[in-house]
């Protein structure tokens, strides 16, 4: 792996996240959207019998879904760079594609980490008490989940070549995950069919292992859906999974 | 030499991109590859750039081949795309930072190295500015001096001034020329403009696929064999009969104009007065362009070409890639 090459990848889009400020004010403003509006409506719907309140439930659905929004659009901005021909300047250096898909799912992971924390901080807000270990152990989630959905996101840009698949991926990749993730509701509560398809969606597991961190533990319905090992071995496994697809989709020349 | 193509072949299904070449180039020269819209070139530099596998044959840069060591190879050369490959959205400077740590250059070296290139085609001044407020010019010349940046033995052109208003294209060539003396490089240019390759140490022709023609510029303007002396005469049937009978010149007549090819036109001017006396209205004479080469070899003119089938052929096989 060229470790020049992994952080020049890195530094260009940190540069270009700082540069333009609107991407990250629009970007934060979903997850706040859906954080008090939607969950503040919803909530009146939902029973507290549980113990945990429904915007509190919600919370680590709201970071997953910063992540899974960031890390996609960081990641097919690859399909930006091969129809600007960016990626060309890329394809032709003396780099291996491991290093090149390294580098991309990193800077997904950098971008969406900081937007992760910046919601995460909303916490008292929402009621939550967290300890400064919590927090760190929520952020470490956070980044391992980014990795995760980041170097999925490579593997999606590898099949198409043109931005104009943008509306496809929204609609048929990234709400899709969103909704099947548990975000809004725990996975157990769902039909059957849709258990299964979650069940298969690595941003469940992420959001899951958030729920382990972050929520309190008393038990009921709202509780995570898996154990904690399970859902954090799924994340980092799949992310592997991801890495190895998305350098031997890079390899393809015709 | 530092570059060495043998019987190279490329196939899409049914269509053959490049239909078995060979050529070698020299170290330091510049090497025009020149050939209508269509007919093999991208797809040849596609194979020394060891972006795309070729069907047979073999490639060697610098002594590497091509398909074994492509990460030698990539080293090697500094590559300009017939379409922009710079990230609009970052400065000229950063663009070529990108490029410097891509390429490994020692990180003691890189500010160094990236303004003398800078400097070299003349965008010191500008190298702050995001490059989407750059002219088309500037453009160009900012991926020439990226290619420069890890000192390759070859440096690809592919159109290098596709798309550049004359004066830009003038001041390009300005500092191209210069290359193979000041930058110890060697120029790979492709160009479909004929009268930008007299430039060239060496220049091969391609069509549909083949090589037909390479040497010189001189030696394949002699092709042609000669220069054309085109003259309106008074009388062009009597003078026709009189220039092919005493100068032993073939004539050919097109609008109200008699042509001829002769090998030295100066010389043949005034014989031509002496034996048509006060018939001769108007002469002119012409020199072989390349232009003329190709069209004595394909029977059509390069630009022509570019209008019929060979586009389509093109299209085909970019359609072709889409699909794979």
């Amino acid at each position: 792996m060229e470790l020049n090459a992994v952080y020049v990848i890195v530094a260009r889009e940190f540069k270009k996240f700082i540069r333009e400020k609107s991407r990250l004010f629009s970007a934060l403003a979903r997850p706040l959207l859906w954080l008090f509006i939607v969950g503040a409506g919803i909530s009146r719907l939902v029973p507290d019998e549980s113990g945990v309140p429904y915007t509190q439930f919600i919370f680590p659905g709201i970071l997953g879904m910063t992540i899974l929004f960031s890390s996609i659009f960081s990641s097919i901005s690859i399909i930006w760079d091969k129809e600007f021909g960016f990626m060309k300047e890329i394809l032709v250096a003396p780099v291996s594609r491991f290093s090149i898909v390294i580098g991309k799912a990193l800077s997904g992971t950098i971008v969406s980490t900081i937007q992760a924390v910046i919601i995460l901080a909303l916490f008292p807000f929402l009621g939550l008490k967290l300890g400064i270990i919590q927090l760190i152990e929520a952020i470490i989630i956070c980044a391992t989940l980014s990795f995760c959905i980041s170097a999925f996101g490579i593997v999606i840009a590898t099949f198409y070549e043109s931005y104009e698949s943008f509306s496809v991926i929204m609609n048929f990749i990234i709400m899709p995950m969103f909704f099947l993730s548990g975000a809004m509701y725990p996975v157990k509560m769902l039909p059957p069919v849709l258990q299964f398809i979650s069940k298969l969606n690595p941003l469940t597991y992420g959001i899951d292992a958030i729920k382990h961190v972050i929520l309190p533990s008393i038990g009921g319905r709202m509780t995570p859906d898996f154990s904690f090992k399970t859902s954090l071995a799924v994340i980092i496994f799949t992310s592997i999974i991801f890495v190895f697809f998305g350098a031997k989709a890079f390899e393809r020349k015709d | 030499m530092v570059i060495k193509v043998q019987n190279l072949v490329k196939r899409y299904n049914h269509i053959t991109a490049v239909n078995d070449i060979s050529f070698q180039v020299e170290e330091s020269t510049i090497f025009g590859f020149l050939g209508p819209n269509g007919a093999g070139k991208t797809t040849t530099i596609s194979i020394l750039c060891t972006l795309l596998s070729p069907t047979s044959g073999n490639a060697y840069i610098a002594g590497y081949d091509c398909m074994k060591y492509p990460s030698e190879v990539r080293k090697s050369i500094g590559i300009v795309f017939q379409d922009s490959t710079l990230d609009k959205d970052l400065t000229g400077y950063e663009n070529l930072v990108f490029h410097a740590y891509l390429y490994n250059v020692p990180k003691s070296n890189i500010k160094n190295r990236v303004n003398s290139v800078l400097n070299f085609v003349g965008l010191y001044e500008r190298k702050d500015e995001l490059v989407k407020k750059y002219s088309g010019g500037m453009k160009r010349r900012l991926e020439v001096a990226r290619g420069l940046i890890h000192n390759p033995r070859v440096l690809f052109l592919d159109e290098p001034t596709l798309g550049l208003d004359p004066q830009s294209r003038a001041n390009l060539w300005e500092f191209i020329i210069k290359l193979p003396e000041e930058q110890n490089v060697t120029i790979f240019m492709t160009t479909h403009y004929m009268e930008e390759a007299e430039v060239c140490n060496k220049i091969a022709i391609i069509d549909n696929g083949k090589i037909i023609a390479s040497g010189s510029p001189d030696e394949l303007k002699k092709i042609i064999g000669g220069d054309v002396v085109s003259i309106i005469t008074k009388d062009n049937i009597l003078a026709r009969d009189q220039i092919e009978r005493l100068l032993k010149l073939q004539v050919s007549e097109k609008g109200n104009e008699l042509y001829m090819t002769c090998n030295q036109g100066e010389t043949c001017i005034p014989e031509l007065i002496r034996s048509l006396g006060d018939k001769v209205l108007s002469v002119k004479i012409q020199r072989p362009t390349l232009n003329d080469v190709f069209l004595k070899l394909t029977g059509k003119t390069i630009r022509e070409e570019d209008l019929s089938e060979s586009n389509s052929s093109k299209e085909s096989v970019r359609v072709y890639k889409r699909r794979h």
